[in-house]
This record gives C-alpha cells, sequence and structure tokens, in this order.
C-alpha cells in the first residue's frame, strides 16, 4: 500500500466494552500505537458514537449489556453504507457457531482476549490497509462513473451537432423503413437520404472501421458532402468521387468507410447502385423473386481519386419493389451461444417474409428472435426502401427565402461542353449553381433542375450519341442502350452540346431564356406527335417523349430550330 | 504467441503468420513483426492458415502493411485463409490490393 504514513495514524478507533479495566487496558495500548480513541461501555452508546465521531476502525466487544456487539454491528454496517469502516469483534468465545454469528453480523474478523499488543497492532494495521485499498478503488470507481457519464453527456451534445449536419433528410418519407441506433455514429455507422432536385431520392449507408470519436469525425464530412451535393443535383458516382477523396485524405491510413450508394429514380423505374464493402443488398420484387447486389468495390477512404471506380450498377425495378441495406451488424449479431446471425439468417428472415410480411419486418423479428433481445446494439443499421409511383415521393423543403430583388437580374451566359468533356463531366450541378444566384428561381430549384437536366440528355443521347430511345423500352434493350450509351461516349469526337442563359426582369418577375444547341443531326420536330399535341395528350411510355412533354408542361414556351439540334425554351417566375 | 515470423532463405520474403482471432489485439504485435522484419526484405507473405476470424481492424493493419511496403508498389501475398475470413477479405474486395491465393 503506498498511501502515505500520515493516513495510517493517527487513526480515530472506536472501541466498546462493558468491563472498565478492559477497556482502559485496550484504549492505552491504541494510545500508545498513536492513534486517537473514542470509547463506548456499551452497544447503545457505541452506535451513538459511530454517528458523532466517524471513527476509521471499531472493535467490539461481542457481549455487552444494553445492547450486545453483535446488534450494534448490524446498526454500525448499515450506517456506514459504502465507506468500509472495518469492525472487529474482540471475544473470548471459542464456538466456531458463536464467531460465524460475529461475521453474520457483519464483523470483519476478530481479536481475542485477553489483549495481546502485539497482535491488536498487527491487525489494526491489516484492517486499515484493507480500508484504504477499499476506499481506493471505491473513489476510483467513482471518478469512472463520472468519467463515463461525462463522455455520454459530450457524445450526446457531438451527436447534436452531428445531426445539425447530418440531418435525417428524407428518412422519414413514407417508403423508407430504417433502424439506426440514435448514437449510432460514434459505433462507426451512418444513414443518410436525401430528395434529388429533379425527383428521385439518393440513399447512402456507411460503416467505418473503429469506434468513437474517430468515426464520429470521420462521418462527419461525408454526411456535409452527401447532403450539400445531393441538394445541388450531383449524382451518386459524383458524390463517392468526392467522399473518397475526401477520406483518403484525412482518415488515417488503417481506417476506411465501407459504403452503399442508392440513386433511386422513380420516374425510370431504375436503382444505380454502388456497394463498396458492405453486405450483399436485397432486391425484392415479389415473395418468391429476389437477387442479391453484392459489393463490387473497395471501400470508401482507400484508393487514390485516379484509381477510385465509381461506376454504379443499373438495376431496373417496379413500384413496390423493396430494396433492402443494411451493414455488418446485422450479420454479427450474436445469440446465447455466441453464434453469428451472418448471410444464412438474412436469407431466412427474408425468405420467411412470405406474402404479408415487410421484410423489414420479418428480418428486425427474426433477429430479435435470434439475439433473444428487444434492443440491439449500436452498430446495427438497416433500411428498405421501396419503389413507388412518382406521386408518394417527398418534395425538397422550400428553400430559405431571399429578397427576390437582390442577386443577379440581368445577365447572360454561355457554356459549351467538348468531346471527351462529354463523357466525363456532369455540367448540370454548374449550370443550376449559376441559375441559382436569381433568387427567383432558387425558389424553383427542382424545375430548373429538371428542364436543364432534360435538356442536357436530350442533347447528348439522342443529339451527340444518336441513340434510339425506343430501345429503352424492352429489357434486353435497356441494358442495349446503357452499354452503348458508354461505347459511344468514349468515342465522341467533333462535338459539343452549348448552353446560352439570358435572364431578365419583369414587372411582374423574372424571364430565363435557356437555348441548348448540339451538334448531333437533330430529329423531326415538325411531326413528333408530343409536339404536335395542343393539349397535353399522354404519349405512351416512351422516355424521349416524356422528357419532352415535361418541359413543354414546365415551361412557358418550347420552340425547335434548325434542323431539331437547337431549341429555346422560355421559363417565366413571378414575384 | 499469436504472431510468428519467418524469413526465406535468400531474406527478401518475409512471413507472417497469424494464429487465432486477427483482430484489433494483435495490432501492436502485427505492427512490430512488419517493423522489425528486417531491412532488405522486399515482399510479404501473411499466412493466415490458422486465423479463425479477421475483422476491420485487421483490414486496417493489412492496409498499414501495405503502406510500409511500398503502397501501391507494395508485393504482399495473402494466403491460406479459411472460407470465413476468405469471405470477409471479397466483400470488401481486398484482391484489388493484394494477391490472395
Amino acid at each position: 500500500m503506498d498511501e502515505s504514513a500520515a493516513e495510517t495514524i493517527p487513526l480515530k478507533i472506536l472501541i466498546a466494552d462493558d468491563s472498565d479495566s478492559d477497556r482502559l487496558i485496550l484504549k492505552a495500548i491504541l494510545k500508545r500505537l498513536g492513534h486517537r480513541v473514542v470509547d463506548a461501555a456499551n452497544g447503545r452508546e457505541a452506535v451513538a458514537l459511530f454517528q458523532s465521531e466517524a471513527p476509521d476502525i471499531v472493535l467490539l466487544d461481542a457481549l455487552m449489556p444494553s445492547m450486545d456487539g453483535m446488534e450494534a454491528a448490524r446498526h454500525i454496517k448499515k450506517l456506514s453504507c459504502e465507506r468500509l469502516v472495518p469492525l472487529i469483534f474482540i471475544t473470548s468465545l471459542t464456538e466456531p457457531e458463536d464467531l460465524a454469528g460475529c461475521l453474520e453480523a457483519g464483523g470483519d474478523g476478530f481479536l481475542s482476549k485477553p489483549y495481546n499488543r502485539i497482535m491488536i497492532e498487527a491487525k489494526v494495521n491489516a484492517f486499515n490497509r484493507m480500508r484504504l485499498m477499499h476506499r481506493a478503488l471505491s473513489n476510483q470507481r467513482d471518478l469512472m462513473h463520472e468519467r463515463n457519464r461525462q463522455l455520454l453527456k459530450e457524445q450526446h451534445i457531438a451527436r447534436g451537432v452531428f445531426d445539425n449536419v447530418a440531418h435525417t433528410g428524407c428518412l422519414n418519407a413514407p417508403n423508407i423503413r430504417f433502424h439506426a441506433s440514435p448514437l449510432s455514429v460514434f459505433s462507426g455507422d451512418v444513414l443518410f437520404a436525401s430528395p434529388r432536385p429533379a425527383g428521385g431520392m439518393l440513399v447512402f449507408a456507411g460503416d467505418f472501421t473503429g469506434h468513437g470519436l474517430p468515426a464520429a469525425i470521420g462521418a462527419m464530412p461525408v454526411a456535409e458532402s452527401f447532403y450539400g451535393m445531393a441538394g445541388k443535383g450531383f449524382n451518386g458516382a459524383d458524390i463517392l468521387r468526392e467522399i473518397n477523396q475526401k477520406l483518403v485524405r484525412i482518415l488515417p491510413k488503417d481506417m476506411f468507410c465501407c459504403g452503399v450508394m442508392v440513386e433511386v429514380d422513380f420516374a425510370l423505374n431504375q436503382l444505380n447502385i454502388w456497394n463498396g464493402g458492405l453486405p450483399d443488398m436485397w432486391l425484392m420484387r415479389s415473395p418468391t423473386e429476389r437477387s442479391s447486389l453484392p459489393s463490387r468495390h473497395l471501400p470508401l477512404g482507400i484508393l487514390s481519386p485516379d484509381q477510385f471506380n465509381a461506376d454504379m450498377e443499373t438495376v431496373r425495378s417496379r413500384p413496390g419493389d423493396r430494396l433492402l441495406l443494411m451493414t455488418d451488424g446485422v450479420l454479427e449479431c450474436t445469440d446465447g451461444e455466441g453464434q453469428v446471425f451472418g448471410e444464412q439468417g438474412v436469407r431466412r428472415a427474408i425468405e420467411s417474409a412470405g406474402l404479408d410480411r415487410h421484410p423489414f419486418d420479418a428480418l428486425m423479428g427474426e433477429i430479435q428472435r435470434f439475439t433473444g433481445q428487444q434492443k440491439f446494439g449500436d452498430d446495427l443499421t438497416l433500411c428498405c426502401l421501396e419503389m413507388v409511383e412518382e406521386a408518394g415521393q417527398v418534395v425538397l423543403p422550400d428553400a430559405v427565402e431571399l429578397s427576390t430583388l437582390a442577386g443577379p437580374t440581368q445577365w447572360r451566359s454561355v457554356y459549351e461542353l467538348q468531346d471527351s468533356t462529354l463523357g466525363e463531366f456532369n455540367p448540370l450541378p454548374l449550370l443550376l449553381h449559376i441559375c441559382m444566384e436569381v433568387p427567383g428561381l432558387r425558389r424553383k430549384s427542382g424545375e430548373i433542375y429538371t428542364l436543364l437536366s432534360e435538356l442536357y440528355n436530350n442533347a447528348l443521347e439522342h443529339g451527340v450519341l444518336q441513340l434510339p430511345s425506343e430501345w429503352k423500352y424492352t429489357p434486353e434493350g435497356f441494358d442495349r442502350y446503357y452499354s452503348e450509351r458508354a461505347k459511344r461516349l468514349s468515342r465522341v469526337k467533333g462535338h459539343y452540346i452549348r448552353f446560352s442563359f439570358h435572364h431578365d426582369l419583369m414587372a411582374w418577375g423574372g424571364r430565363l431564356r435557356v437555348v441548348c444547341e448540339d451538334s448531333g443531326e437533330g430529329f423531326d420536330f415538325h411531326n413528333h406527335p408530343v409536339l404536335q399535341a395542343a393539349e397535353m395528350a399522354q404519349s405512351g411510355p416512351r422516355y424521349g417523349g416524356r422528357g419532352l412533354a415535361l418541359i413543354k408542361r414546365l415551361a412557358k414556351s418550347v420552340q425547335f430550330y434548325k434542323k431539331g439540334n437547337r431549341v429555346e425554351v422560355v421559363y417565366e417566375w413571378f414575384f | 504467441m499469436p504472431i510468428e515470423t519467418h524469413r526465406s532463405r535468400d531474406g527478401r520474403s518475409l512471413t507472417i503468420k497469424i494464429e487465432g482471432r486477427f483482430d484489433f489485439s494483435t495490432h501492436q504485435a502485427f505492427r512490430d513483426a512488419y517493423e522489425h522484419g528486417g531491412r532488405d526484405v522486399s515482399g510479404y507473405v501473411v499466412d493466415l492458415s490458422d486465423a479463425t476470424y479477421l475483422d476491420s481492424s485487421a483490414l486496417g493493419m493489412l492496409l498499414l502493411l501495405r503502406d510500409h511496403a511500398g503502397g501501391d508498389s507494395a508485393d504482399i501475398v495473402i494466403e491460406k485463409c479459411n472460407n470465413d475470413v476468405r469471405k470477409i477479405l471479397t466483400i470488401s474486395n481486398f484482391e484489388q490490393l493484394f494477391t490472395i491465393r
């Protein structure tokens, strides 16, 4: 024991003995050893003195009138609560039953009568060591509790800060079900969802190696990139590239983030997915028809930007299809015997879902049954996303109101992309950004984004690349369309797409003219069914037609020029 | 000792053999193994024949070894993994960074 000697002597020792002579002798011995002594002649006095004097050690005669040692011991132990005050019985008793009775009453040891100075000194010292050790342990335990309480408090505050950056986005949309622990960011899990300006959604689930603060700090820039970029119309691959390069830069070499990015297009009924290191995702088409979507990439934060592959896999879907994604925690759940839930567990749960059970409920139920617990660990994230008709989508919240007269109102801008840039760069966020400088347009970001993206995609896919939209109406054609798109993009030469913007302030609001011209062959716009229809006639499921119909609905006017490779759209906004 | 190392006869290759659970508890030992493996070591073999389990911090340690061994030019073979261990390496697509056999 390395407690200071000052701690050892003097001790305040309470003695209780009904024999005046014995008490005097004991008191004298203890005083000579340097201790301070308070003495009582019976149990009742002893209990009273214990309360008023708070001694360090108690020596009690077992047999006394007016409350004997046993009963006094019970009172004293109750009064001392958590503090260890060694209680030693002084006794001439020798019967094992009697001695056991003393210990049961709360005694810690014995001293036998008649007194022996050496034995008394040794016993007092031994019990004092025990007392000090107990006190040291209690203090450390209290300190640990306090630190832990502080840590939890700090985590809650940090979580609050984190939530301001990584709000739940549209995770509460009716077509999403999810489970994520409130403190999961400190276990390394994140789950984000954001509506896209042109409709559809982006969902990201991530699992950082490591726990606690480092994981939470790593999660911050991921949240910021995700929500910042998703809101500006960047696609999943752009965001993945940004997250990856950020994490490579800021994380230590042995930390990375396994993740899944899902780009949901409800209008096209199409999912673009990227899985780097998370368990298989499951796409459930019906109770019997399902497919797994395994990880095909390295986790985020490992590869340098030039090696990183953000290619997303395109999967067709139908309304009612459900996509299930999860982090490692699901597979790593254990039962009472240490068996892990594993892929088999997931598969079993999904298969058991049948017709009438939501696969999310089926999986959650199965995990609860398997682990025997209602509550899960922090590092378990599960999300189920349902494909819905367009009408079921959430809309972007209204952007912050700004004075509609501030910002640029009279301006022109021309932006032209050429050749290989057409295949490598997505200009939509930049173009949207230019328009969003006008406060009156900012409130309409969704519509502007849709206009620009329809114009750009038409110019690129049907203008420059000459891809026939008819291909997209059959499953085989759909694959062919996208593989051909990639092939032709890589060979683009001598082509351009040019956007010209012209914005004017009017008495009633503002007018934005967008001219989009491409180097392609154009098309026979004079006989196009959508353009001919005076009313908004539904032209069937033709996407090309649908894109055009959408532009027509949003814009004041749509006018094609030349051979169909130059289109002018006028969009108006009002105070 | 859950980690053993030995060098090939020509001294150019260092084999690190892990026994039992390859997780955070082996962090220091694994690091010592390659940092004190000798100066002219040009290739590494991570022998997982007796490794029963591998977690994400072990993946992180493999990345540290890769960095130590020269990053993109590192010559590292991970061999003799059991099915569970292999599965974890596959989910994370580590075959893009290491030779796994």
